[in-house]
C-alpha cells in the first residue's frame, strides 16, 4: 500500500518536473519576454486554472454520482424545484464563465495593439518558400539593411513588422514575444514585438507552407541597446573586400557561377533578391532557415548537396571542385 | 466483354501513369552534359544531303512542377524585365509565332545558354541546365506548346492562356530523343 502511495508520489513529481522544464525556453508561449506574450500567457493560464476547476467539479460530481448508485426515482415537486435549481445554478455559473472568458479575450487582443508607437524599429518581412527574408527601413536608403533568418533589436523598444509573402501563405510566431501573424501574398499584414528582456527567441512558421514547412525558422535575438546599435552598423556596412588570394578566389567562382543569380552580397554585383541575402553571411548562427549551425563543414555540405538536407528547397546542388569549394568557403566565411 | 474490360484497365493505368509524370518533383537532377548543341542548327543550308532535324523531348514539358518552376526562375531571373509576361517589350513576345532563333525545345534552351546578338545575355554557367530546361519549358507554354493540364493556370500578371498569334500546336514528336534522363 505504502510502496503503491510513493510510486503515485514519484509520478506526480516526475510530471510537474518535467511540464515546467517545458514551460522554460527560447521557443515558448509560456516564457514569455515581451508585453504581447506576457498578456496571452496571462488569458491562457486563467484559462488553463478555469477550465481545470471546472473540470474538477465535474468529475468529482460524477464521481459521487457514481458512488451513490442509482437513487429511487422522486416524482414528488419538492424533489422537482430542487433539480430544477441546481440545473439554472449550473447554467448561470457556465454563462458567467464564458462571459468572462470573452471580455478578458477582448481586452487581451485589445492590449495587443497597444504598443504602436513612432519610435519603432520598423521592418519588413517577407516569407519565402522556406526562408525569411528581413529589411530594415529607413528613409536613409543608406540605413536600410537586408537580412535574412535572423534578426537583432534592442531591448524595451517597439519594432513593428510588416509582412508579405512571395508564394503561399506562411505564419510569422515567435512564442515568447508574441502570437502568430500570418504573411499573405500580394496583402500587407502588421504586427508589433517588444522584448523586455535579452535573450534569443526561435521563430517558426506556423502556417503549413510545402516540403520544408517543419524548416522554416529564424531567430530574433534581443540585444541591449548598445549591443544592437553594434550589430546593426556592421549590418549596414557593405561586405568587406576580399582580403587574401584565397577569397578572392572564391569571390570569383560566386560571381561567375549560380551563387549571384540569386543570392545578395551588398558592395558586389550579386544583387539577386530571390535566396537569403548574405552579406554579413559568417556572422549568422545558423544557415538554411534555422536548420543547420553556420560551421564550415555544414556550409560544404549545403553548397555540394543542399537537397539531402531540406529536399525540395530551391537551392540546386552544385559539383565544384575541391579547389573551388575551398576558395569559395574561404569567402564565404570572410564575411562577417 | 473481358477485352472491353482489359482495355479500360490498360487504359486508367496509363492514365495514372501519365498523372505520376505530371506530379513527379525532380528536386536534385543533374541533367547530363545537356548542351544541345548536337540538335541545334542556326542554318539549313547543310553540305551533301540535309539530315532531317532531331529534335530533343524534354521530359519537364509534361511535369506541372517543373513548368511552375519555370515560371517562377522566369520571374527571378529577369527575363520577365525585356519579355514581359510573354508579350514582349525590349526583347521578342514569346507568346507568337515568330522565333527568330528557333521554336524546339533545344533552340529555346541554345538561345537561353548561348545568348543572341542585340540584347539577349548568355546564362552560360550562371544556371544550372535543370533551371535552364524548366525554364525552356515554361517559355514554350506561353504559346500553347504544353498540354493544359501541365501549363501553369492562374497567372497573378496578363493572362497568356488564349494568345491571339500563337503557334498552332505542334504535332508530337515521334522520333522522340528522351532528354534530359
Amino acid at each position: 500500500m505504502r510502496s503503491k502511495r510513493r510510486q503515485w508520489t514519484a509520478a506526480l513529481l516526475w510530471t510537474v518536473a518535467t511540464s515546467g522544464s517545458g514551460c522554460a525556453g527560447v521557443q515558448s508561449a509560456l516564457d514569455p519576454a515581451g508585453p504581447q506574450a506576457a498578456r496571452i500567457n496571462d488569458l491562457w493560464w486563467l484559462m488553463l486554472w478555469t477550465c481545470a476547476g471546472v473540470f474538477a467539479i465535474v468529475i468529482s460530481a460524477l464521481v459521487a454520482a457514481l458512488r451513490r448508485g442509482r437513487a429511487q426515482p422522486a416524482e414528488d415537486a419538492e424533489t422537482e424545484r430542487k433539480m430544477t435549481k441546481v440545473v439554472a445554478a449550473g447554467v448561470a455559473v457556465t454563462t458567467v464563465i464564458l462571459f468572462a472568458f470573452m471580455i478578458s479575450d477582448f481586452v487581451t487582443g485589445r492590449a495587443l495593439w497597444s504598443l504602436a508607437s513612432p519610435d519603432a524599429i520598423i521592418i519588413k518581412v517577407t516569407g519565402h518558400q522556406w526562408w525569411w527574408d528581413f529589411e530594415y527601413q529607413d528613409p536613409i536608403p543608406s540605413h536600410r539593411v537586408r537580412t535574412a533568418n535572423e534578426i537583432h533589436i534592442p531591448v524595451g523598444r517597439p519594432v513593428k513588422l510588416e509582412m508579405t509573402s512571395s508564394d503561399v501563405i506562411h505564419s510569422f510566431w515567435v512564442p515568447n514575444l508574441h502570437g502568430k501573424t500570418d504573411l499573405l501574398t500580394g496583402h500587407q499584414t502588421v504586427t508589433w514585438l517588444q522584448a523586455d528582456r535579452p535573450g534569443k527567441y526561435r521563430g517558426q512558421c506556423a502556417e503549413y507552407c510545402g516540403h520544408q514547412h517543419a524548416h522554416m525558422a529564424f531567430v530574433v535575438i534581443a540585444e541591449p541597446v548598445g549591443q544592437f546599435n553594434a550589430w546593426f552598423d556592421n549590418e549596414r556596412h557593405p561586405a568587406i573586400t576580399a582580403a587574401n588570394a584565397g577569397q578572392q578566389r572564391g569571390q570569383q567562382i560566386f560571381m561567375s557561377r549560380t551563387c549571384m543569380m540569386c543570392h545578395q552580397i551588398r558592395g558586389t554585383d550579386a544583387g539577386g533578391r530571390s535566396a537569403p541575402e548574405l552579406t554579413h553571411l559568417a556572422s549568422r548562427e545558423s544557415i538554411a532557415a534555422g536548420t543547420l549551425a553556420n560551421t564550415r563543414d555544414n556550409l560544404k555540405g549545403w553548397i555540394v548537396d543542399s537537397q539531402r538536407f531540406k529536399p525540395g528547397n530551391k537551392m540546386p546542388s552544385h559539383d565544384l571542385g575541391d579547389e573551388d569549394l575551398n576558395a569559395l568557403l574561404d569567402y564565404l566565411e570572410s564575411l562577417k | 466483354m473481358n477485352s472491353v474490360r482489359n482495355i479500360i484497365g490498360v487504359a486508367l493505368i496509363t492514365l495514372a501513369l501519365a498523372s505520376c509524370e505530371r506530379e513527379r518533383r525532380r528536386f536534385n537532377e543533374v541533367p547530363p552534359g545537356a548542351t544541345a548543341n548536337d540538335a541545334v542548327r542556326q542554318s539549313v543550308l547543310q553540305p551533301g544531303a540535309p539530315q532531317p532535324n532531331q529534335h530533343l523531348k524534354s521530359v519537364y514539358e509534361d511535369n506541372a512542377w517543373a513548368v511552375s518552376e519555370g515560371k517562377r526562375l522566369y520571374e527571378s531571373f529577369n527575363c520577365v524585365g525585356c519579355h514581359a509576361h510573354g508579350g514582349g517589350g525590349i526583347g521578342p513576345a514569346l507568346m507568337d509565332e515568330k522565333w527568330v532563333y528557333g521554336d524546339q525545345p533545344e533552340n529555346v534552351f541554345s538561345t537561353i545558354i548561348e545568348g543572341r546578338p542585340n540584347g539577349m545575355p548568355s546564362f552560360r554557367a550562371k544556371i544550372t541546365n535543370q533551371q535552364a530546361w524548366e525554364v525552356v519549358a515554361y517559355v514554350r507554354s506561353m504559346s500553347g506548346q504544353l498540354a493544359k493540364d501541365v501549363s501553369p493556370s492562374r497567372d497573378d500578371d496578363m493572362n497568356i492562356k488564349t494568345p491571339e498569334q500563337s503557334k498552332e500546336k505542334e504535332q508530337p514528336v515521334t522520333k522522340a530523343a528522351e532528354h534530359p534522363k
